[in-house]
């Protein structure tokens, strides 16, 4: 079986997996991180976004052997020595959650929107920028406030960003 | 999906030296419609010959009077792009409204191209302005390149690795996109050089994306929105589906058309 190399939330990781192994399933299956979910498996709904290389991409649709060398950030990479990072902080502060399955993808999504957006985000740039993440509780209002503040505080520290 | 064998070179050259010697191999550029498709079982190839690590299919460049894209190069470059929004910021606004931000990271011009999907924003551009779709083996007029559904020129083997974009006096795309899928229920891109306006309808042609030609004329004569009154636009040959009937997209076409003429003027 053909063999891939990437890394993994800092972690040099490898393995032998057929070619037609996804990205999350990479993750999950192999590497057993299983912070990164399937909801729709057709990219629309957006709970398996990760950073690859900076910019945020549905694992669902991409091929773990395309990502030869690549750094990829999953949720589990997020948080530090610890301690949550300022989004995740910012979920649970704002009660951006109920059932919580999109949460990894959501927060994935909104530190990706931050690093491009910068921090002083409006609501309607943020429910914009949310169009590829889909919460089927529809508990959008606290996911946004969530963002807005998480934004707000990763500007203050924006080491947090830097920590990819 | 099915398995199959995989192919990473990192030139367009060692991709088509490639696709002519491994059987039932398909391009893969970013994946967006073709991974999907494989998942379905819709599409089975026994090889995929990854396209993604062939830096020369990439990059953004002003060449006299033209923009050429390279295949390879994602939405969201295009998006981004000072030498487009400078030159033709009607193509980089049109990328940043393909899909969402994920997807954009990922999906590229050249697959959308040669994937013709009767929805897509990207054929619409290359229509209204007039580009020529070049591949490893010729260069392609837009008007000769998009056949029908899904069905483009290419022949087997054959690569897109740049399309060339003459670049406009004028030219805006204003979408009416599908909420959930967000492809074009009717997408229109209308652009202005010399005396000719040249107008590409996406989302609503039975046979993918096409040239109004009435249109056309009625703004060749007067670029602006008023030079489209009294005309309207026949349902005949216009999709009906669970999103919009023909005569609702016909309706469309003309609304859009007159958008995207005003926003064209307003630059």
């Amino acid at each position: 079986m053909p063999k891939v190399s990437m890394n993994v939330n800092g972690k040099k990781v490898s393995g032998d997996i057929d070619s037609r192994t996804l990205l999350v399933q990479f993750l999950r299956e192999e590497l057993r991180l299983t912070g990164t979910h399937v909801g729709c498996d057709t990219s629309q709904c957006g709970c398996c976004v990760v950073h690859v290389n900076g910019s945020s991409l549905k694992s669902c649709t991409v091929l773990a052997m395309s990502l030869e060398g690549a750094n990829v950030v999953t949720i589990e990479g997020l948080a530090q020595d610890g301690k949550l990072h300022p989004m995740q902080e910012a979920f649970r502060e704002n009660h951006g959650l109920q059932c919580g399955f999109c949460t990894p993808g959501m927060i994935m999504a909104a530190v990706d929107m931050v690093n491009r957006k910068g921090p002083d985000m409006d609501e309607a740039t943020i429910r914009h920028e949310l169009e590829g993440n889909i919460c089927r509780c529809t508990g959008y209002h606290n996911i946004v406030k969530a963002i807005a503040d998480g934004a707000r505080k990763m500007g203050v520290a924006p080491q947090a960003a830097a920590a990819e | 999906m099915y398995a199959f064998t995989y192919h990473r070179p990192d030139t367009a050259r060692k991709a088509t030296n490639l696709i002519a010697k491994v059987e039932d191999a398909k391009f893969l550029a970013g994946g967006m419609t073709l991974l999907p498709t494989m998942k379905q079982r819709l599409a089975a190839p026994t090889a995929l010959i990854d396209l993604s690590t062939a830096e020369d299919m990439r990059g953004i460049e002003l060449k006299g009077r033209n923009i050429v894209i390279g295949a390879m190069t994602r939405h969201v470059d295009v998006a981004n792009s000072q030498v487009l929004k400078e030159k033709i910021p009607a193509l980089a606004n049109l990328a940043s409204m393909i899909g969402d931000p994920a997807v954009r990271h990922r999906g590229t011009i050249g697959g959308s191209v040669a994937n013709n999907d009767p929805a897509a924003d990207y054929p619409s551009a290359c229509l209204a302005l007039n580009a020529t779709i070049i591949t490893n083996k010729r260069k392609i007029p837009a008007d000769e390149f998009f056949v029908g559904l899904f069905e483009t020129a290419l022949e087997e083997g054959e690569l897109i690795v740049k399309i060339s974009f003459p670049i406009p006096s004028k030219a805006a795309y204003e979408k009416f996109r599908n909420p959930a899928s967000r492809y074009a229920i009717v997408g229109v891109f209308v652009a202005k050089k010399g005396a000719e306006a040249r107008v590409a309808v996406t989302g609503a042609g039975s046979g993918g994306v096409f040239r109004p030609n009435r249109l056309e004329a009625a703004l060749t004569a007067k670029f602006h929105p008023k030079g489209l009154d009294g005309l309207s636009f026949p349902a005949e040959g216009l999709n009906t589906d669970i999103h919009a009937d023909a005569e609702y997209r016909a309706h469309l076409i003309m609304v859009m058309t007159r958008r995207a003429v005003a926003k064209a003027l307003a630059k």
